[in-house]
């Protein structure tokens, strides 16, 4: 049974321990909710999924493979919707989304995309170039690009953003739908969204704890005056 | 292969439909050159002595007006991100996106070449090896220029950056571009130039990709 699991993984961010030693496994038809503070590394985390951040240490494992080892399969089966829309202003709605169709590998980008916009509840805005459409129809047509080619792991770093309670009832359906069929989802959210029997990683458990690293520079100057 | 070509149309439809980057570097090449008659006189001799270089010198600096832009918008709206995760390796994205740039910004610059030769009082004879020169020489500057882009993206005044960086590498496609036309004019072969522009093509064609893709991976990090 294909997993994705990672092991005490530790992310830096330049000089800074945003978590250490976080382990995370999910299985096919699973959900993960990312919870915690801003700035806990919710993003950071994703980003580290889809393979745009390496780990300052430990391991990914795709059915116990690691992605550092076939980072080009690992691209093939993630969809990583961030914060940014990537949304060209002069292109039409359905040229922005077949495009990525296409590079996703549909056989048939414009008819996919325009589905997906359809499933999104957004098929009127197809001819709408970018520069036209409201923060949440871009974020409705960013979301689109998961549903325009197929991808077994989601990762949607807080897809709610800019989206109303209908869209949101919309995503909470299609993200049932992939589940059910055996995808995987990984996302952060601060907001409510409903997926039946979802697993919880709350990222503050993993941040290192202020006071012990007050401690070890005690420690260190302590030692340094035992020296001099 | 279908994936490269659908980056390359895509950033072919970009480019007509904004439409600025295309006019902008072939205007700023013929204004360019046309300043120089204002500067040096009219004196046809002078003109057609330096009508190579000033040519050469014009589509260099052309060139590099857009290639800021190359990554900036796909960096500035997280396209390249996404680009980065496709199936595409990355080195195919600067290719496919350089591709792009040359044809919108470099071809252009062929067909405007041989009007401002007659504007300089170029002899007949430089015509055909100007244009083939050009034809040759332009691909080696958006590939050395895509490494610029790609090194100075998200730094502060990176189009500044890019031509400190990028400038003294177009030396050699300069000296070789206007040598053969030189060579052409006086009666001897530019044969022995026009293989090093093509050798120089050759060696740029798989490194500058290369490279260019490092210096992305380090910016997306």
């Amino acid at each position: 049974m294909p997993a994705f699991a990672g092991t005490e993984l530790t992310c830096l961010r330049g000089d800074r321990l945003v978590f250490t030693e976080l382990d995370f496994r999910i299985e096919p038809g699973e959900a993960l909710m990312l919870l915690g503070p801003n700035g806990s590394g919710k993003s950071s985390l994703l980003r580290m999924l889809a393979g745009l951040l390496k780990p300052f240490r430990g391991r990914l494992a795709w059915d116990d493979l690691e992605v550092r080892d076939e980072p080009d399969q690992h691209r093939r089966r993630i969809h990583y919707v961030g914060h940014l829309d990537a949304v060209k202003p002069v292109l039409s709605a359905l040229e922005n989304l077949a495009f990525w169709a296409r590079l996703g590998g549909a056989d048939d980008p414009r008819a996919h995309a325009l589905d997906a916009l359809t499933r999104f509840g957004v098929p009127h805005i197809a001819p709408v170039p970018g520069r036209y459409l409201s923060a949440g129809q871009k974020r409705r047509l960013n979301l689109a690009r998961i549903l325009a080619a197929p991808a077994p792991l989601w990762l949607l770093d807080e897809p709610t953003v800019a989206l109303d309670r209908a869209a949101v009832r919309l995503l909470e359906g299609i993200i049932a739908e992939h589940r059910a069929a055996g995808g995987m989802v990984v996302l952060s959210t601060h907001a409510d969204i409903a997926l039946p029997g979802h697993r919880v990683l709350q990222l503050d458990e993993f941040s290192p704890v202020a006071h012990d690293d007050e401690d070890d520079e005690g420690h260190l100057v302590d030692d340094g005056e035992h020296a001099a | 292969m279908n994936r490269f070509l659908a980056l390359v149309g895509r950033d072919l439809h970009l480019a007509l439909r904004q439409g600025s980057d295309a006019t902008i570097a072939v205007m700023f090449f013929v204004l360019c050159v046309v300043l120089f008659p204002f500067g040096v006189g009219p004196e046809p001799n002078i003109l057609a002595r330096i009508a190579a270089g000033v040519i050469w010198v014009a589509a260099l600096l052309a060139s590099l007006l857009s290639l800021e832009r190359l990554f900036q918008n796909d960096y500035e709206d997280g396209s390249l991100e996404l680009l980065s995760l496709t199936a595409l390796p990355l080195e195919a994205v600067v290719l496919a996106k350089t591709l792009a740039h040359w044809l919108v910004t470099g071809v252009p610059l062929l067909v405007a070449a041989p009007l401002l030769a007659v504007l300089l009082n170029m002899e007949a004879g430089g015509f055909g090896v100007l244009v083939l020169t050009l034809a040759i020489g332009t691909p080696i500057l958006s590939l050395i220029g895509s490494i610029g882009a790609a090194l100075t993206l998200g730094a502060r005044r990176g189009g500044v950056l890019i031509s400190l960086l990028i400038l003294p590498l177009y030396i050699p496609v300069l000296i070789f571009g206007a040598g053969a036309i030189d060579a052409a004019i006086t009666g001897l072969t530019p044969r022995p130039h026009l293989l090093l522009l093509a050798g120089i093509l050759a060696g740029c064609l798989p490194l500058a990709p290369w490279a260019g893709a490092a210096a992305l991976r380090q910016a997306l990090e």
